[in-house]
């Protein structure tokens, strides 16, 4: 807001001549304010609100829920169930683990070996190999769901295909290690946007610097470490909070698991889905919402505040 | 440039690295290649033998499946109309008014869309749909996500219309137009790359989403292909593989089309990504 201000005031006083009125600019405001408000402000609210009610979806309390304090978030943190498969805190750590491999370690760590890979290959191989990784990316959930679904097939998915023709034994994947499914299945599903990010970032360095290290003699790794990745460290920082934010709100992972088996792909989103829409307590699924979004409003207060300080030296 | 004999050995190893990775990413895509054109697909990968559309004709011929495609194509044009009407209007009098506090406006609404995501609002959203007596209508899928989207598409255009300049309105309005002939016969012309690239990511983004049409519609009559599907794998106890195979096909076409019209028009810059 106040760079906003000292932006375009001097502008504006040497000409005096604001284009849209402030009464155009209000109705201009109102229709996407209205939408806006309607599905994005109250929700965040109206969640705030429910949480402190035993609202279920059917029955007696679907319409007269009473107020019931804090039980919900007591209900969330018992301490005697909180670890237990199938309960929050299960889901919660779950969540975690599953945002720092899959996210931090894996999306962002191949989205960078891509982009520096592609820096360097010839222009066939990285138009190939952009296309399969940005493919992951854009393909409709759903599609990619059933795609990895015949891919992890017991009996004749690709997978085993391959891995039988090179002597290794079968196995069922998403019954025996469902957990590392959904990671390997995230990290290849999003890896596409950190590589974007981090390609973009690596073209703007201007190519002398790397010439330098040329003619000095640098291998690729030393211009790797000593130039490419000082100098991208700041969308570094905007990449790693984004995914995390991403990672932590996904619900693609239930298109391929459902949560299970036994829970064990159960991430604090499709815990929320299950709370409210399967078990129908609402009350308790707006609980779980609140918290997700408190969690939300952390990494968005810091991406907000890491934005604002890369834009204040500019203006 | 003359390669020594270590950079050439690294860009070799460098290709055949991009190579591996490139094959392993194409790995889980390529029987959602072929299964389509394979008359008896399984969910296992092979050539098809011989090469066949008889499952594309079994798909135009399974009116849910067609109704789901039409109930997706009628949700993602409704919901891009108002995001794209919204979102212009709106950011152009974030942009050019001088209403008080814009900036904080623009702050607040990114703070609010990365804190309100759907999974986290899923109850709050199902509520207020139903008690505006909306539940299971195209039209509670397309206001949702026109709400959703609506904050991320405000402020990439407003950024857009910031990089124009405001001389084009001025000497408009001096001539005697008002800011409304101004907006819609000089801004508007001006601005359209910036609305075709929202356009664009709205389509994509509500064509392929899952989690809200399948919280908010109950009938098969509204469902969009994305649920469609869905339960068509996980429902059907054993998949008929070559329907699926062949419909996810069609359902990904037009994403594909508009990633490759965005590539090809604006070159695929980084916009924060095509997608939400």
């Amino acid at each position: 807001m106040t760079t906003e201000t000292i932006q375009t005031s001097p502008r504006r006083k040497g000409r005096n001549f604001a284009l849209l009125s402030s009464r155009a600019g209000a109705a201009f405001l109102t229709p996407a304010g209205i939408l806006v408000s309607l599905f994005v402000i109250v929700p965040f609210f109206w969640v705030i609100f429910v949480s402190f009610t035993n609202r279920t979806l059917l029955g007696r309390t679907a319409l007269n829920p009473e107020f019931v304090g804090l039980a919900n978030y007591l209900a969330l943190f018992d301490p005697a169930t909180f670890f237990q498969r199938g309960q929050f805190g299960f889901s919660l750590i779950l969540t975690t683990q599953f945002v720092l491999a899959s996210a931090l370690i894996g999306q962002a760590l191949l989205g960078l070996l891509l982009a520096w890979l592609i820096q360097t290959v010839p222009p066939t191989v990285k138009r190939i190999t952009e296309t399969f990784v940005i493919a992951a990316w854009i393909l409709p959930e759903v599609v990619i769901g059933f795609a990895w679904f015949a891919f992890l097939d017991r009996d004749a998915g690709t997978l085993n295909m391959i891995l039988t023709s090179i002597g290794f034994p079968p196995g069922d994947y998403l019954l025996d290690s469902p957990f590392w499914v959904i990671v390997v299945f995230n990290t290849w599903r999003g890896a596409a946007f950190s590589m974007m990010l981090f390609n973009s970032a690596f073209s703007s360095i201007p190519p002398s610097y790397f010439q330098a290290a040329d003619v000095a003699g640098a291998s690729s790794w030393q211009k790797f470490r000593d130039i490419g990745l000082p100098l991208i460290r700041g969308h570094i920082v905007t990449d790693l909070i984004l995914i995390t934010m991403w990672t932590f709100n996904t619900f693609t992972p239930f298109l391929l698991t459902n949560g299970g088996p036994s829970y064990r792909t159960e991430l604090v989103s499709i815990y929320n889905y299950r709370v409210a829409f399967q078990d129908f307590q609402f009350g308790k699924g707006a609980a779980v919402g609140v918290i997700m979004m408190l969690i939300n409003l952390a990494f968005a207060l810091v991406y907000l505040s890491i934005g604002r300080k890369k834009k204040a030296p500019k203006t | 440039m003359k390669l020594t004999f270590p950079a050439l050995f690294g860009r070799i190893a460098f290709s055949a690295l991009a190579t591996i990775i490139g094959i392993i990413f194409a790995l889980p895509l390529l029987w959602f290649l072929f299964a389509p054109f394979n008359a008896r697909a399984e969910l296992g990968l092979a050539l098809p033998d011989p090469w066949t559309l008889a499952n594309f004709m079994t798909v135009f011929g399974n009116s849910f499946a067609m109704q789901a495609l039409w109930n997706s194509f009628i949700q993602a044009v409704g919901g891009v109309i108002l995001v794209g009407a919204a979102a212009t209007l709106a950011a152009y009098a974030l942009s050019r008014s001088s209403i008080p506090g814009k900036g904080a406006v623009t702050y607040i609404l990114l703070l609010f869309s990365s804190v309100v995501s759907g999974s986290a609002a899923m109850v709050p959203i199902f509520l207020i749909v139903s008690s505006m007596g909306l539940m299971d209508t195209h039209l509670a899928v397309i206001l949702t996500f026109a709400g959703g989207l609506l904050p991320t598409a405000m402020f990439i255009l407003r950024d857009f219309i910031d990089g124009i300049p405001k001389s084009y309105e001025e000497s408009a309005m001096v001539a005697g137009a008002s800011p409304v002939q101004a907006f819609f016969d000089v801004a508007l012309p001006v601005i359209r790359p910036g609305i075709v690239v929202i356009v664009v990511w709205s389509f994509v983004n509500i064509w392929g989403s899952f989690l809200i049409p399948f919280i908010l519609l109950r009938s098969s009559a509204n469902m969009p292909a994305a649920v469609a599907i869905y339960s068509f794998y996980s429902e059907a106890g054993t998949p008929v593989v070559t329907l699926l195979a062949a419909y996810s096909l069609i359902y990904s076409l037009p994403v594909v089309a508009l990633y490759l019209f965005v590539s090809w028009r604006f070159g695929f810059r980084f916009f924060g990504g095509i997608k939400a």
